[in-house]
């Protein structure tokens, strides 16, 4: 319990100096101060966290940043190549100097939250904590009680915006105290609006800070967002983020899930198909090595007729890393002709990797077709044969077929800067590194 | 299917449902030591064996009734249960069947289970256990020159006392779940079956468990172990009489395979599963495990179970030898207000072992179904295999069919296969066999036992045909 306090007591200080504020802002805060004060950090005890022990981040001492100094040089090569809008945050403080929105087209808007919160309150508290308010778990409500900064993503009726809104994560050496940051992320889509957000954590090697982010995503009538989230958090970060979605009517959402970083990872996926005809995509995949921690939570909640969900979850572990994967597709009373396909598979590369997975559906309906799988394994030795005997040498043929593993996921992946380096950072992590761009060329010769 | 034709099946009576009248000698409701002390004073029990239920009934006291279960059902006062009662019977036991009481052979008429009959044309050893107490056991002479040792556990605790002392508690520990420590506590009957080295149990063992003295529970205790290259297959089949108050049920099934031994462990399960509102019916809350100890050793489980107003049952299994099996098979059906949490553990500890999961669902009227299991691989559990299959079948659409299948997997060299589907029977395939002339009933009939054909086949021949007996009568009004 005195680990909750001393988030509280931090709390306390950093709200001690607080200038006058709309009043609903603060009482949701409170609300969200006092719903994780009576929950505490979950314990291995708790159902939703039976693979995952926080205790790293609970009796963690960690500061809130005062400014978002970072070297432009060294977050321009940490940024991805994509021609689109930015918002960058520095441990969690937005930082004008990194953010490019230039040239943003009518209809949109992205604004760093605090300003929002600045322009016109009135219209962010609508909508914001709507999702993470519902039963409040525990980081979600920790985030709630911090919430001051973070990103508003909204979207016009029929706007479509062709480029890429990039949002981006930094995070730093901090040399007396790691910090901590409660980022909140709000995405409002209306209706027959299209957009592509891009979730990008990433940061200083050595740094060994908290993030914990809360995203909120409200898809009007016939609203399609792709929701990219890339992380890359530095290997010391822990890392957990809830992400909320609420679909309308024939909206449809895909998400793709990457995780590659961070010591302690936790996410937390939740979409309510609202709306007849709402479709949601999960596609995730992780990756971990050293003594990684990676947790894919996802619940699809299939609240209305005629809805559909498809997940593809691909785990590639490591040395001594856990991963973990809860899936559950849950189907309301009533809520007929809905399809829910799920799928995991996981790949260990070490015996001392582990990997935890429970697939779960939970359903109400009769007419329905869902289905789960999971499959965990190595690569296949006839295939390892196969390539070799082309003449691929066996680190190659390991490195390319575990590539070949993750690439059902990477295919989906449309944003091929994306895409790209996803492949080669999984590459260069493999045990048998191999230089994928050499074979690439090789193969590229070959065929010419 | 329409949905009167669904209240029918909701409606359908208890087919099996009657009271006997014996006179039982009943323990008042209540536990505490002296329940237990009585207990074990009335099964004439040495004093090693009391204090081994008083240290259970202890920890028993610390534990928590778990709430983890997709499970509803109003709390359970432990104190308003009679732990003992054994039918009145001769000062001797009786020899043979005409000794006994001819009520009790009627009860069973009425179940359809002849038991003479069945003993004699099946070859079946039948140890029929009659609310608590063994009344009478069959062939155990032609067991005993076999060298297979098959009693109720409390004649073994008399006559075996050195190896129900090595055995006993060593799979399910006392104080392993809240229900077998109370099972452990005041467990009042039960089998115990001892197949010595390299010994093939020349038949196939069964026990028919019956419910019957008003607001009693039913606590039995069943030990099986096979020692090396031992086989033995044991049915265990159960239906009750009906009545409203509701009855707890929770038994403790420990079995144990040294090298190359095989059990194979069949049940047939059709408590009485309430009415139509839910009232009455059993608790059956059960622990089964099974522990392969010695190499190559397999445990195989199959399951029907149709009744029950609630089951809370895992049949597991201890891979421990290295190369051992554990197999689980199991049918579910459930209807009315019926409530079932039910699955499997496979705890791959030994290097090669394997195990096979394939459950199959089916839930209609107002009922819910989960199924959970564990799959678990040790980080030495190299090569380790498993494949599961769970599939659900929704009739109607009030019911629930859920699934929770939890895999841990430590080792980078074992392979695990899941896959679970929920669907309701296809119009398109209902539309084809009509289409053949085959009436809407059979159509479903053909289709229901299709989808549990996997399981069905892995039954002995006499229950298989029971199982699907039973299947046909329990979705009989579902089809018109």
């Amino acid at each position: 319990m005195s680990d909750t306090l001393t988030f509280l007591e931090t709390l306390k200080a950093r709200d001690a100096g607080r200038g006058p504020e709309p009043t609903w802002i603060a009482a949701r805060r409170q609300a969200g101060a006092a719903r994780f004060e009576a929950m505490g950090f979950p314990t291995r005890r708790d159902e939703e966290w039976k693979y995952t022990n926080v205790l790293e981040i609970a009796r963690g001492n960690f500061a809130l940043a005062n400014d978002a100094t970072f070297s432009p040089a060294a977050a321009a090569a940490l940024t991805l190549p994509l021609d689109g809008y930015r918002l960058s945050f520095v441990d969690g403080i937005f930082a004008p100097a990194l953010s490019d929105v230039q040239g943003m087209p009518d209809g949109v808007e992205v604004v760093p939250l605090s300003q929002a919160l600045e322009d016109n309150h009135e219209a962010v508290g609508g909508t914001l904590g709507r999702l993470t308010g519902v039963d409040f778990p525990a980081f979600s409500a920790l985030n709630t009680a911090f919430m001051e900064e973070g990103a508003v993503v909204r979207l016009a009726a029929g706007c479509v915006v062709e480029k890429p809104i990039v949002l981006q994560f930094l995070s730093r050496v901090n040399v007396d105290k790691p910090t901590m940051c409660h980022p909140r992320i709000l995405v409002e889509a209306g209706s027959r609006s299209e957009a592509t957000i891009v979730e990008h954590h990433t940061g200083d090697a050595e740094a060994t800070n908290f993030t914990n982010i809360a995203t909120e995503m409200f898809l009007g009538r016939g609203a399609i967002l792709t929701h990219y989230k890339l992380q890359e958090a530095p290997l010391g970060d822990f890392h957990i983020a809830s992400i909320h979605v609420e679909q309308e009517r024939d909206s449809r959402y895909v998400s793709h899930n990457m995780d590659l970083g961070g010591a302690l990872v936790r996410n937390d996926l939740i979409s309510e198909l609202n709306g007849k005809g709402a479709e949601a995509t999960f596609n995730g995949l992780f990756f971990g090595q050293g003594r990684q921690h990676v947790d894919n939570h996802t619940k699809v909640n299939h609240n209305a007729p005629l809805t559909f969900s498809n997940e593809n979850y691909k785990g590639i572990l490591d040395d001594r890393a856990h991963g973990v994967f809860n899936g559950r597709v849950y189907v309301k009373r009533d809520s007929q002709q809905i399809e829910g396909f799920q799928s995991n598979q996981n790949l260990l590369l070490s015996d001392r990797a582990r990997v935890d997975t429970k697939p779960e559906l939970e359903i109400y309906a009769d007419d329905v077709k869902c289905t789960h799988g999971t499959t965990t394994g190595q690569l296949d030795e006839d295939a390892v044969f196969a390539l070799r005997t082309r003449g691929l040498d066996e680190q190659s043929a390991r490195g390319l077929l575990t590539l070949a593993f993750a690439g059902e996921v990477l295919e989906a992946v449309t944003l091929d800067a994306i895409s790209e380096r996803v492949e080669l950072a999984v590459a260069g992590k493999l045990p048998e590194r191999f230089n994928l761009a050499g074979l690439v060329e090789t193969a590229a010769a070959l065929n010419d | 299917m329409a949905t009167e034709e669904m209240e029918q099946l909701v409606r359908r009576e208890y087919k099996d449902g009657f009271v006997t009248d014996i006179e039982s000698d009943t323990l008042p409701p209540g536990l505490d030591e002296d329940t237990i002390a009585f207990i074990s004073r009335k099964k004439g029990e040495p004093e090693w064996m009391l204090e081994w239920r008083l240290d259970a009934y202890q920890q028993w006291l610390k534990m928590k009734e778990p709430s983890w279960a997709h499970l509803d059902y109003p709390p359970i006062d432990y104190q308003e249960i009679s732990y003992f009662s054994a039918p009145k019977r001769p000062e001797d036991r009786p020899q043979s069947l005409d000794e006994v009481d001819p009520k009790l052979l009627e009860t069973y008429e009425k179940l359809g289970i002849p038991l003479h009959e069945r003993a004699a044309l099946a070859g079946v050893a039948v140890d029929a256990v009659f609310d608590s107490e063994s009344v009478i056991t069959t062939f155990k002479k032609e067991l005993g020159e076999a060298g297979v040792i098959f009693c109720s556990i409390s004649e073994a605790v008399q006559e075996y006392p050195e190896l129900v002392k090595a055995y006993l508690g060593t799979v399910v520990p006392k104080n392993d779940n809240y229900f077998a420590a109370l099972n452990s506590a005041v467990f009042t009957d039960g089998s115990f079956v001892f197949v010595p080295k390299g010994v093939k149990c020349p038949m196939e063992l069964s026990t028919y468990f019956r419910i019957n003295a008003e607001n009693t529970g039913q606590f039995e205790r069943t030990l099986i172990v096979c020692e090396s290259g031992a086989e033995v297959s044991y049915l265990e089949g159960c239906t009750a009489p009906q009545r409203d108050e509701n009855q707890l049920h929770a038994a403790v099934v420990e079995l144990v395979a040294l090298d190359d031994a095989y059990i194979k462990y069949s049940t047939v399960q059709n408590w009485y599963p309430g009415d139509e509102n839910g009232v009455g019916g059993i608790y059956n809350f059960v622990t089964k495990r099974g522990d392969c100890r010695g190499e190559r050793s397999r445990i195989s489980w199959t399951q029907v179970e149709t009744g029950s107003a609630i089951t809370w049952k895992y049949p597991s299994c201890m891979l421990r030898g290295k190369d051992s099996i554990g197999e689980f098979y199991s049918v579910a059906v459930t209807g009315g207000r019926q409530q079932a949490d039910t699955g499997t553990k496979m705890v791959h500890i030994g290097e090669g072992t394997r195990s096979t999961i394939i459950s199959k669902g089916i839930s209609s009227g107002n009922s819910n179904q989960s199924y959970r299991g564990l799959v678990k691989i040790g980080p030495r559990a190299k090569g380790a295999r498993n494949y599961t299959e769970c599939d659900s079948l929704l009739i109607g659409d009030t019911c629930g069919a859920h699934t929770y299948p939890y895999q841990e997997i430590g080792n980078s060299t074992s392979t695990l296969e899941h896959e679970a589907t929920t669907s309701k029977i296809g119009e398109d395939q209902l539309f084809y066999c009509q289409s053949r002339g085959i009436s809407e009933e059979d159509a479903v009939s053909m289709i229901v036992n299709g989808f549990c054909k996997d399981v069905f086949q892995e039954l002995p021949m006499e229950f298989a045909v029971e199982a699907e007996a039973l299947l046909n009568v329990t979705l009989e009004g579902a089809v018109g």
